[in-house]
């Protein structure tokens, strides 16, 4: 603890002095950089070369002028007029709504002289100046997101000129996360500046290093002409930050393989009732959940229609409607059609095939073929930064939504009376009918809570895939495939099946392609159903002998 | 099986004969003759003829060996790949870029040698050996390893179906040297007959119609003898059989090969005929059709599979001109109805009407009322 909090204070001591090294450069720098704009930015930006305009914006936006941000914002918007013949000190004029202010005193102009003026040309070179102006300005900032930003964009820029200004912010700044960003955007200019010794460039190198992602690598990677110790350091830090890239990928790809997972959990759950549970190959099952899509755009559309206040909460409302919507089909297909098909497992796949088919067509005739367009309410959109790791919000809320569903499944199941019911019937038909349990209705709700919940993986599935009359077959067979890896009728066996057939194929994808990447997993999953031909976790004792 | 018997050799002779009459009916009479049949049924039928080969390939191992495979047509398809090399091969430089070894398509994506495997397919008969012996190999290696580990029932359904969707991806790409997802058309001729030429489209029908001929004697012969007897026994009770000693997994690897090798031929006869070939014939959905083909016909009799599939591409044809949106709702429809009411197809209406009454109460007996108690296992034989 003590020797911790000892390198903590080395660390400090080093830092203060540095900042004392850093002015003493910056303040070296900064007058070369006035020097060398003339005596006044102002004439500079009036000037027609856009080197030395640019120079002008740079010496402006660090001279510390009240104008300034009124300038350059000119400047930006095309707003700014120049005296149009070259004479010492040129008029610059502001146009306003109403006329013209007078760029360097911020006085209106009553009669400004149109004739002499000319419009100040923004080329490329000019315009990458005003954004690293505009970032310099945005510096004294009284919000502290606005000012981490600016310091971002000096960071990203690792210009030499703007240390002067950084050093003035670090001395104010109080914000820590900005402080940190101010540090690095120093190191990132003083390792690009000419000046600085040996030992500071080294610091620098060390601050950079803390930042480990691709534009830091790629500032370190651009850095030529270093010391030959701080060259070491470079490469040493190059290693470092590509390292810890690597591990972010590899946490990535988890992450991205866990929300694939997710997407084939909720896909695959209400297969593992009506065909885990109740042995029903159901290949109308993907139809379910297109259904379930459906039922969220006709939702969406209905809301829009009535009731455009609640539009943020149309999801929510589509939950329920597409349970209730696919589970009250469900029951009715299991009444009118997979009752007579019971213990015939070969015709029930071509019957319910022969229904997906309708069901698609249906919904064709109605809809139409193209995609439907689902919107996503603004809670789910946007991203979430973790470290190095970008969480894009919407498959955020599918993990957690498909979690919750199964986890109420498995609730429904343990506890619930129909769940305890479907047990029963399951486990042994005729002592659950001598008992007083109407097999026949328990069989009609159980094929519809499987189908209810493929119609809330419709809503989900809506929110990150095309809304069309296929969307359902995109999804059957990798459901099959996840229900029988986990084990038929093992929910648990189907939640970690889901999930690594997901990383599996999100670690395979990269280095052979998403078709191969699936061939791979077609060609295990053979393999793997020789080893293990019940799943992952086979039931044990007398329930695996029926 | 006496009463099979005389009904295959009636199909048999009604196949040849109607390719004959189309074919007599088309070359001899007069385009002005009411009895003349146009130029676009010849190839019509012929393709119909490819169908019911896949559909006889598929009784043999669905109604016999109790295998529902939902992946028949990859097998179809890669005899039909295997035809498409040669006939790519025999455009030689008459192709759009006029390069004469590469194909046109690549030399559109920059390749500038012919990759190994496409050695040799300018011989015919190598392409012919090949037909024959990739889908062989397939067949072999996947019926190897899925019997061997005793996957039954559903779980080789599913896997089946895998197995045609992943090939369906795999020949999507560009880099497989195939085509990518244009696949491949643009024939010229095959063995030197143009097959724009009327006689040569006659030709091929009538080469289909000898094919399927020889394909359904052969299911026949296999059905007839003791080694159908095995696989009928394997189809009831495959457990059982294993018990009296016989090796079910060889019986069932055997019967899938052959089945693969005719489906293959009936795909290469396919391709010339329709003139393109692409990875869309790997869809789940062709092969699932090609079961349905079955079912209507009549499941374990090999005509039923040959009429089926002949009456409901009949129905296609005339439904998807006439009514395209009403195709599919027939068509599912149809699955419904031919496995609820009409357990053994077409066939079964007419051949079954003796022993209605027996096979009534089997069926009867054999049927649960209600989902298995605990889910079936189908991987356990």
């Amino acid at each position: 603890m003590d020797r911790l909090r000892c390198a903590g204070g080395r660390r400090r001591g080093r830092g203060a002095r540095w900042v004392v090294g850093a002015v003493a450069i910056a303040l070296v720098v900064g007058l070369s950089a006035i020097a060398h704009a003339g005596e006044d930015p102002f004439s500079a930006i009036a000037a027609l070369s856009a080197d030395v305009e640019s120079r002008g914006i740079a010496a402006l936006a660090v001279s510390g002028n009240p104008r300034a941000a009124a300038v350059i914002a000119a400047l930006r918007e095309g707003k700014l007029y120049a005296w149009k013949w070259p004479r010492p000190d040129p008029p610059l004029y502001i146009r306003t709504a109403t006329g013209f202010v007078d760029a360097r005193s911020g006085a209106a102009v009553a009669a400004p002289p149109l004739l002499n003026l000319r419009r100040v040309i923004v080329s490329d070179t000019v315009r990458a100046a005003i954004d690293t102006a505009a970032g310099t300005l945005e510096l004294a900032s009284a919000s502290a997101t606005v000012r981490l930003k600016a310091a971002e964009t000096l960071f990203q820029a690792a210009d030499p000129g703007a240390l002067p200004l950084i050093d003035k912010a670090l001395a104010a700044e109080r914000d820590r996360q900005v402080l940190r960003a101010l540090r690095q955007a120093q190191a990132a200019a003083l390792l690009k500046s000419a000046t600085g010794s040996t030992a500071e460039r080294l610091a620098a190198v060390g601050t950079l290093a803390e930042r480990a992602d691709l534009s830091t690598r790629n500032l370190l990677s651009s850095l030529a002409g270093q010391p030959p110790a701080v060259a070491a350091a470079i490469a040493a830090a190059i290693g470092d930050i590509d390292f810890k890239l690597k591990l972010w990928g590899v946490a990535e790809n988890v992450y991205y393989g866990l929300s694939l997972g997710a997407v084939l959990l909720l896909a695959a759950s209400g297969l593992a009732i009506t065909f885990g549970v109740m042995g029903v190959i159901n290949m109308a099952h993907g139809e379910m959940v297109m259904i379930g899509a459906y039922t969220t755009f006709v939702v969406q559309q209905l809301i829009a229609a009535f009731a455009p206040a609640l539009s943020d909460l149309g999801l929510l409302v589509a939950i329920p409607a597409a349970f209730l919507t696919a589970g009250a089909l469900g029951v009715a297909v299991e009444r009118l059609l997979i009752r007579f098909l019971y213990g015939r497992p070969l015709e029930t796949l071509l019957a319910t095939w022969g229904l997906s088919l309708i069901l698609q067509q249906a919904v064709r005739s109605i809809f139409g073929p193209t995609n439907q367009d689902v919107g996503s309410p603004p809670w789910m959109s946007g991203a979430v930064q973790l470290g190095g790791l970008t969480l894009t919000v919407n498959r955020l809320w599918i993990v957690l939504f498909a979690g919750l569903v199964l986890a109420a499944l498995m609730a429904i199941l343990r506890w619930g009376g129909l769940g305890r019911s479907i047990r029963a019937v399951t486990q042994n038909r005729r002592m659950a009918a001598v008992m007083g349990i109407r097999t026949p209705l328990i069989d009609a709700l159980t094929f519809g809570l499987g189908s209810g919940i493929a119609g809330m993986a419709g809503v989900a599935l809506s929110q990150i895939d095309n809304v069309s009359p296929n969307l359902g077959q995109g999804y059957i067979i990798d459901s099959f495939l996840v229900v029988v890896l986990g084990g038929v009728g093992n929910l648990w066996g189907t939640l970690f099946a889901a999930m690594s057939l997901g990383v599996v194929d999100k670690f395979v994808e990269p280095f052979e392609g998403a078709v191969l990447a699936k061939i791979l997993v077609l060609v295990f999953l053979i393999l793997f159903i020789q080893r293990r031909p019940q799943g992952l976790f086979p039931l044990k004792g007398r329930a695996a002998e029926a | 099986m006496i009463a099979l018997g005389r009904v295959t050799i009636v199909t048999l002779g009604g196949v040849v004969a109607a390719a004959l009459l189309l074919a007599g009916l088309n070359l001899l009479t007069p385009a002005a003759n009411a009895l003349h049949v146009p130029d676009f049924a010849i190839p019509l039928f012929g393709k119909y003829l490819c169908y019911a080969m896949l559909a006889l390939a598929v009784d043999l191992v669905w109604g016999y060996a109790g295998i529902l495979t939902l992946g028949h047509a990859a097998f179809f398809a890669l005899g039909g790949y295997m035809m498409g090399m040669y006939l790519m091969r025999e455009i030689g430089a008459r192709g759009v870029y006029a390069n004469p070894v590469l194909p046109d398509f690549m030399v559109f994506i920059g390749w500038n040698k012919l990759p190994w495997y496409w050695y040799g397919f300018d011989h015919f008969w190598f392409a012919l050996l090949m037909v024959m012996l990739v889908p062989a190999a397939l067949a072999g290696l996947f019926g190897w390893f899925a019997f061997r580990s005793r996957v039954s029932g559903v779980y080789l359904s599913i896997i089946t179906q895998a197995l045609t969707y992943a090939l369906m991806l795999a020949f999507f790409r560009n880099d497989m040297g195939f085509g990518g997802n244009n696949g491949m058309t643009d024939f010229k001729d095959i063995l030197g007959f143009a097959l724009n030429r009327e006689t040569t489209a006659v030709g091929l029908m009538l080469a289909s119609a000898g094919a399927l001929a020889a394909a359904l004697a052969l299911a026949r012969a296999i059905t007839a003898s003791r080694f159908g007897k095995v696989l009928l026994a394997v189809r009831e009770a495959e457990a059982r059989t294993r018990f009296l000693g016989y090796r079910p997994e060889s019986y069932k690897l055997a019967v899938w090969v052959v089945s693969a090798v005719i489906a293959a031929i009936g795909g290469a006869l396919y391709v010339p005929q329709v003139g393109i070939i692409n990875p869309s014939e790997f869809s789940p959905g062709n092969s699932i059709e090609a079961v349905i083909w079955v079912a209507v016909g009549g499941r374990g009799t090999l005509a039923g599979a040959i009429l089926g599939a002949i009456i409901v591409n009949l129905g296609k044809t005339w439904l998807t001109s006439a009514l395209p949106a009403v195709w599919l709702f027939a068509f599912g429809g149809l699955f419904i109805a031919v496995t609820l009411c009409l357990p053994g197809g077409l066939i079964g209406l007419f051949a079954g009407r003796r022993r209605g009454a027996e096979k009534a109460r089997g069926t009867v007996s054999e049927r649960q009322h209600g989902p298995a108690e605990r889910a079936p296992r189908g991987v356990v034989g």
